[in-house]
């Protein structure tokens, strides 16, 4: 019973937990490219099944039996490790994001927030082993921007985040949508939300903001030396990135899986369902963005995180600190 | 499941994910301090930083484990590896872990070693400590404690960084 | 309790057990051609002529550093914005002089120059 509880049950949900991720993520890719081909006045992929929806099935069979190779000038352990730390963050944050009520993904800790924290914290690791370990001008260029990049936009993303925690007045995720908000506290936030998008988009190397990869400038950036699987896991961390932020958006700014003015609050059931309709609007928002919006030039990029967000997310904060303070 | 077979079972199993760690901190640890190239060093600082975290989740102090990869992990480290980037020859070349001060570094971190072995068994540890039970009411009596009791530590540190930004823009300067 | 936090050790393994076998199946079905063009490093067709050992910007090691020291005051925040609903005006306070300081580095780097990417 003992190893039941603490072993194998924690096991059978992270297992459950990546085959979902991987699934999403499969479905994602061919989201996205039918979405871009509406955009495009185009099909988009309609080939393989019925409108295309055997596409990703394709996508890994072929992944699956490309050869592998290793390229002789790269630094060897570190190139094959590289895929490997882009992709496990972005699994492992979805530990303590709730999937129904008093349910978390994986663990009940209360301290949620600061796992998410944590696990954003180290995400460009991947990038820079990749970067450094092709021996390349273009990858290493890459991965200098691009850490650089999410470096940056971490700083007002981190202030927004005190923002939310002053508000919620606590770490706990399953907490924070259990008590519910006041109406000027759900206008506040969202008037905060487009900020916040922008520097979601930056973390997870989205475009308008892919500049590691710019491919008339870096070839692509911090993957050029890869291949096959390799080059999939890359494409499968930034993916599962935009699902797990996706998430968090939800979580944090729509009520996660809660339905609007608490209807039918204790269905247990219906929890997953309605996180995942919130996390498809949003992912729909993360595609229309990169068909709408043009990429900007690196010195725009970092000056607009550095002169325009951060000192607003530090005035935010505090706006939000006197708010707390007068009427919570 | 009941708190005693609990109780029973998971000393044994926290015994082995703390090996576990104590491990992984060991061998990184040695890289670090080892390995022929810069990088490999870095990278191997940044695993043992982890490992050192994954213990500070064991002792439950949530707040400093998840300080230790924000701060150590998530900056200092990248700092590191810019530093390293930044440096001629440095970043695929080979250089030796020994130099002229090799014997003197051995003889005083030995010394060293013994004084914490020394330390290790003089010190009464406690045989049962109390379960922490609300982690998260732990940091928010951090919180307290910065704006009451630590309140000039906690704004003289604000200073310490004031200075410490202005002297990073004077060693970055185009000269 | 710290047992709390071992479903968490095990997703991190999990997934670190995941990426292994992502990695090595192909290895086993993919075919295997050996050429010397092929592992050269990419240079859009030109033939590399150096390693990819230059310098680059000193900018970045500024950003860096900012970054470290800003993602400190950051950290000291979190157990802050806790207490605030519960302390108030006196946890308020000392916080104002706090941001005051953090806000004057950020002026003084923006009026030296620090902030500008451009050369």
């Amino acid at each position: 019973m003992d190893w039941l509880n603490l072993l194998i049950i924690p096991l059978a949900r992270s297992v459950a937990l990546i085959l979902v991720l991987l699934t999403a993520f499969a479905y994602l890719t061919w989201f996205e490219r039918k979405l871009l081909g509406r955009f495009h006045v185009r099909y988009g992929p309609n080939r393989a099944g019925p409108k295309g929806l055997l596409q990703p099935v394709a996508d890994a069979v072929k992944a699956i039996f490309k050869e592998e190779f290793i390229p002789d000038h790269v630094d060897k352990p570190i190139y094959v490790l590289g895929p490997a730390l882009a992709l496990i963050p972005a699994l492992v944050i979805w530990a303590v994001i709730p999937i129904a009520k008093n349910v978390p993904a994986i663990a009940d800790v209360n301290i949620g927030f600061l796992w998410i924290l944590a696990v954003a914290g180290v995400e460009s690791y991947g990038l820079i082993l990749a970067g450094w370990s092709s021996n390349n001008n273009y990858s290493l260029l890459g991965a200098l921007r691009s850490s650089a990049q999410m470096i940056s936009y971490e700083l007002p993303m981190g202030m927004f985040l005190v923002s939310i925690l002053m508000l919620a007045g606590s770490f706990s995720l399953v907490e924070l949508l259990n008590s519910g908000r006041a109406w000027w506290e759900w206008l506040w936030l969202w008037a905060m939300f487009p900020l916040f998008f922008i520097c979601i988009l930056a973390e997870t190397n989205r475009s308008p903001f892919d500049l590691p990869e710019t491919e008339n400038e870096l070839v692509a950036g911090y993957q050029t030396e890869y291949g096959g699987i390799k080059f999939s896991l890359f494409m499968m961390a930034e993916y599962i990135n935009m699902i797990t932020t996706s998430a968090i958006m939800a979580t944090l700014f729509f009520g996660g899986w809660r339905l609007p003015f608490g209807l039918l609050q204790n269905v247990q059931i219906l929890g997953p369902f309605v996180l995942a309709f919130k996390v498809i609007l949003l992912l729909f928002l993360f595609v229309w963005v990169r068909a709408s919006v043009g990429r900007p030039r690196y010195d725009q990029l970092m000056g607009f995180t550095w002169k325009i967000l951060l000192p607003i997310s530090i005035g935010y904060m505090m706006i939000t600190s006197i708010l707390v303070v007068l009427f919570k | 499941m009941s708190l005693p077979e609990m109780s029973a079972l998971f000393p044994t199993l926290q015994e082995v994910i703390f090996v576990l760690f104590a491990l992984l901190i060991a061998v990184t640890s040695l890289i670090a301090a080892m390995a022929p190239n810069l990088f490999h060093n870095a990278l191997g600082l940044v695993a043992t930083l982890f490992g050192i975290a994954g213990i500070y989740f064991m002792l439950e102090a949530e707040f400093v484990g998840v300080s230790q990869i924000l701060v150590y992990i998530g900056a200092i480290a990248t700092l590191i590896t810019f530093a390293i980037m930044l440096t001629r020859g440095m970043m695929f070349g080979r250089t030796s872990a020994m130099n002229r001060q090799g014997l003197a570094g051995a003889i005083i971190s030995g010394l060293f070693f013994v004084v914490l072995l020394g330390i290790v068994f003089q010190v009464p540890w406690p045989n049962v400590v109390a379960d922490i039970t609300d982690g998260e009411a732990l940091i928010a009596n951090l919180g307290a404690l910065f704006v009451s009791t630590y309140l000039l530590p906690f704004e003289l540190l604000a200073l310490l960084l004031l200075v410490a930004l202005t002297g990073a823009l004077l060693l970055a300067r185009d000269r | 309790m710290a047992i709390d936090y071992l479903p968490l050790l095990i997703l991190v393994i999990t997934a670190m057990i995941f990426a292994a076998i992502a990695i090595i199946t192909p290895t086993i079905f993919g075919p295997k051609r050996d050429n010397t063009q092929k592992k050269q490093p990419y240079e859009s067709g030109m033939i590399p002529f150096h390693d990819a050992r230059r310098r680059f910007s000193v900018k970045y090691f500024l950003v860096a550093m900012l970054f470290l020291l800003f993602d400190i005051e950051v950290i000291f925040l979190y157990p802050w914005a806790v207490v605030l609903r519960d302390l108030r005006w006196l946890a308020m306070a000392p916080m104002v002089f706090f941001l005051a300081v953090l806000i004057v580095g950020l002026l003084y780097e923006w009026k030296k120059g620090a902030l500008d990417w451009g050369e």
